[in-house]
């Protein structure tokens, strides 16, 4: 007896000519997602279905987990293999299934057999009627209904014979890789990592960039967000993280301008290295966890203060979220319980008490002037000095 | 350049601790409670063991009980001592400046009904003995004072709150955490009325998971481990022989030439108070000299959070601790720092700097050069 997936998947299915891309990039996201558990798996594409067959033992439950993970994926079936070894051992094999699941239950059923293998003796219908008897005399509590069962056993007669019952929702979305790549602004914070998760579910892979301010911010915060991506990489595949030190420009800023405008400059400064790298690794737009009004830096005129220096599009997926919603995804994602280790509140010296909520774009030019005499160099120094980690899920 | 001034938080093991800890794993690695020749092998070096430090106590051997470090000698010491001798009283006498591994096993035992008295400190984190005195009644059965602070460093008048407490009832348990004085004073349990003394081994260059309390004979103790009834029944659970081992080692080691270890830390505790007396923004906390532990030192920096600077300090190879190392993952100001009545404003900005005998000078002086070069850059950065 072994064990294999049925993968069923919605929206690529309508894709006309493109769908073939879509299946592949699906098949290779089931093969990143089962890299790290134990067993071995042979994922294969077949009339218009994913098919993973477990070559030996493997932990069922685990890898539901993490398929539940592969985004493109609409429902899991379990599905338990048998040897053909003629129609009665088949009987036997539904019954004990059965059993195993649904004993004593009163449930309507329907049995649906699929031929893939022609050459088998009995006719698809045949295989219906005869189960569904054996079924009724073994379970006096199950009726048959053929229009709306609540259990649809679904038989499939290839080699072995195929034996499910099941479908557990997986997480829908599409499959990474379909649409381009983004650029994530990743903190450690609550928000990015679902901004990221976000955009990832519609079929984006993600590139992430961390700005470090040492003394500033620990070497643990940046473990944080080294966890964070890894998490993330569960759902994106593996994650390019920037590791930019960001110090010096904070410092000058903090010297050279208004205390009340240092979150808004700071973001346009890590906006403008965000794109810097996001062109380079052609990426198509940059990602943030920003809300509307969360924080003073996230009012709708401060948005628009920091758009003011990026060409690329900025998705904001959270944009019109409350921080209740946030915190719930982030639990579900299973981000939350990293986003809420203590290790960053030094960072705050560079957030003023009063930081403006409504900055004038034009107040906002004028004081990004008086860093005219050095800024460039900064910006070019912390370019390069970036520290690029390749993060993988585990 | 590097310099580990963290040494109160942990020390690196010695060299001949370590080489035995690595014999007796690979290959004196019988279970003492076994009957062959491999199991008295393991049994010898606890007997080794509690005799080396048994010596440096002028205590018996057979007064030492190994546990798994100081956290879990002092829970054994005050929650054992407490529950086995609760029909004398319900009442146990500490301080307002202890290591949580004594001040929650003693929030514990007021949740199991025992009454406690934490004794107010001065400025310089001391007890005062006369409000020692007025807190014993005939209720009490334990009193639980720190021999060195963990944070400032500061000493309790130890010899002298033994007398009080046995000259007002001899009953009354005297338990003594030395987890930051073994190895740096001489302690002899006996002479100061000490009945329960903690000791943990990676404090001394000893392995971490090892520590002992001294466990006066005819005191009663209830056990916190139930099992095979190793030690005595005190401690159940198979000896961890390399670790007892290895911490016999390192108690022997530490007593070694003592007088000129100490007279060494003084030098560097010493040079290191000199060396920023001309800083207006260097305030070290408690007693600054010898009348304060040899090793540590605290100190606050005007409008530098601690954590920004231990950060810009570990970029030059030095370290030190944020308040208390042990705690530090939690921001809650310190206990001690509070009971000190430091200004509020330094509670966020205080490191702990803590030497150990292989420390040197120029390492003194190499953090002198960087903190006075990184402390006037940092506190051009502070939130307003």
């Amino acid at each position: 007896m072994s064990k294999a997936f049925l993968i069923k998947y919605g929206e690529i299915g309508i894709k006309g000519k493109n769908r073939h891309l879509f299946e592949d990039a699906l098949v290779h996201q089931i093969k990143y997602a089962l890299k790290p558990i134990d067993g071995t798996f042979q994922v294969t594409k077949e009339q218009g279905r994913i098919y993973i067959e477990a070559l030996g033992e493997c932990d069922q439950e685990e890898v539901i987990g993490r398929l539940q993970c592969v985004f493109g994926i609409v429902g899991i079936c379990p599905v338990e293999i048998r040897e053909d070894q003629g129609f009665e051992q088949l009987v036997q094999d539904v019954l004990s299934y059965l059993e195993a699941r649904y004993a004593s239950q009163s449930l309507t059923f329907k049995v649906h057999t699929r031929r893939a293998r022609k050459d088998y003796p009995m006719p698809s219908m045949e295989v219906n009627a005869a189960l569904g008897e054996r079924i009724l005399e073994a379970f006096p509590n199950m009726k048959v209904d053929v229009h709306n069962p609540q259990l649809m056993l679904q038989i499939e007669i290839r080699r072995k014979i195929n034996i499910y019952s099941q479908t557990i929702p997986g997480p829908g979305g599409m499959p990474v890789g379909t649409n381009g790549k983004g650029m994530l602004l990743l903190s450690g914070g609550i928000d990015s990592p679902v901004a990221g998760y976000m955009i990832a579910k519609r079929g984006v892979k993600i590139d992430a960039v961390y700005f470090h301010a040492p003394p500033y911010t620990s070497e643990r915060a940046k473990q944080k967000v080294i966890d964070l991506a890894k998490i993330i990489a569960k759902y994106a595949g593996p994650i390019y993280l920037k590791v930019v030190d960001f110090t010096a420009i904070q410092m000058y800023i903090y010297e050279k301008c208004p205390h009340d405008e240092l979150t808004i400059l700071m973001r346009r400064y890590m906006m403008r290295i965000a794109e810097h790298f996001a062109e380079e690794t052609e990426s198509l737009g940059l990602i943030t966890g920003e809300s509307i009004g969360q924080v003073a830096s996230q009012t709708m005129h401060s948005l628009a203060a920091t758009d003011d220096v990026c060409r690329f599009p900025v998705y904001r997926p959270l944009i019109g979220f409350d921080k209740i919603e946030i915190i719930n995804i982030s639990e579900k994602i299973g981000t939350y319980e990293t986003s809420i280790l203590p290790y960053e509140d030094c960072c705050t010296i560079f957030v003023a008490k009063h930081p403006v909520t409504k900055p004038s774009l034009k107040a906002i030019r004028r004081s990004e002037l008086k860093l005219q005499e050095q800024i460039e160099e900064m910006v070019k120094t912390a370019i390069e000095t970036t520290e690029t980690i390749v993060v993988e899920a585990e | 350049m590097e310099a580990y001034f963290d040494n109160a938080a942990t020390t690196k093991c010695s060299d001949a601790a370590k080489a035995l800890m690595a014999r007796v794993l690979c290959e004196d690695y019988g279970n003492p409670s076994s009957l062959h020749r491999k199991g008295m092998e393991g049994e010898a070096h606890l007997r080794e063991a509690a005799a080396r430090i048994s010596k440096t106590l002028k205590s018996k051997p057979s007064e030492i009980v190994f546990t798994s470090g100081g956290t879990e000698a002092n829970n054994l010491a005050i929650i054992g001592a407490a529950l086995a001798n609760r029909r004398s009283g319900m009442h146990l006498v500490t301080t307002r400046v202890e290591h949580p591994a004594v001040a929650n096993p003693m929030k514990f035992l007021e949740e199991q009904g025992f009454s406690v008295t934490y004794l107010e400190v001065d400025r310089d984190g001391r007890i005062s003995l006369e409000e020692l005195e007025e807190s014993l009644t005939p209720e009490t059965i334990l009193v639980s004072i720190m021999y060195v602070n963990n944070e400032i460093g500061a000493v309790e008048p130890i010899a002298e709150a033994g007398q009080i407490i046995k000259q007002r009832n001899p009953g009354v348990l005297f338990h003594v955490d030395a987890i930051q004085a073994y190895g740096k004073y001489k302690i002899y349990p006996q002479k100061l009325g000490i009945d329960f003394l903690s000791v943990s081994g990676h404090k001394i260059h000893g392995p971490k998971g090892i520590g002992f309390l001294y466990a006066r004979e005819k005191t009663k103790l209830k056990p916190m481990l139930y099992g095979g009834g190793q030690q005595k029944g005190l401690r159940s659970g198979t000896e961890n022989v390399p670790g007892i081992a290895a911490l016999g080692q390192a108690a022997m080691e530490a007593y070694e030439d003592l007088a000129h270890k100490q007279e060494h830390l003084y030098q560097l505790k010493e040079a290191f108070v000199h060396g920023l007396a001309e800083e207006p923004w260097a305030h070290f906390n408690g007693r600054t000299g010898r009348d304060g532990a040899p090793h540590i030192l605290s100190l606050s920096i005007d409008g530098v959070r601690s954590e920004v600077l231990l950060h810009a300090l570990e970029d030059r190879q030095i370290y030190v601790s944020a308040g208390s190392a042990c705690s530090s993952h939690k921001p809650a100001p310190s206990a001690t720092l509070r009971a000190i009545q430091i200004p509020k404003e330094h509670l966020g900005s205080t490191i702990r700097i803590s030497f150990c005998a292989e420390n040197t000078l120029e390492e003194v002086e190499y953090c002198l050069s960087a903190l006075k070069d990184i402390v006037p850059m940092l506190r051009k950065f502070t939130r307003h």
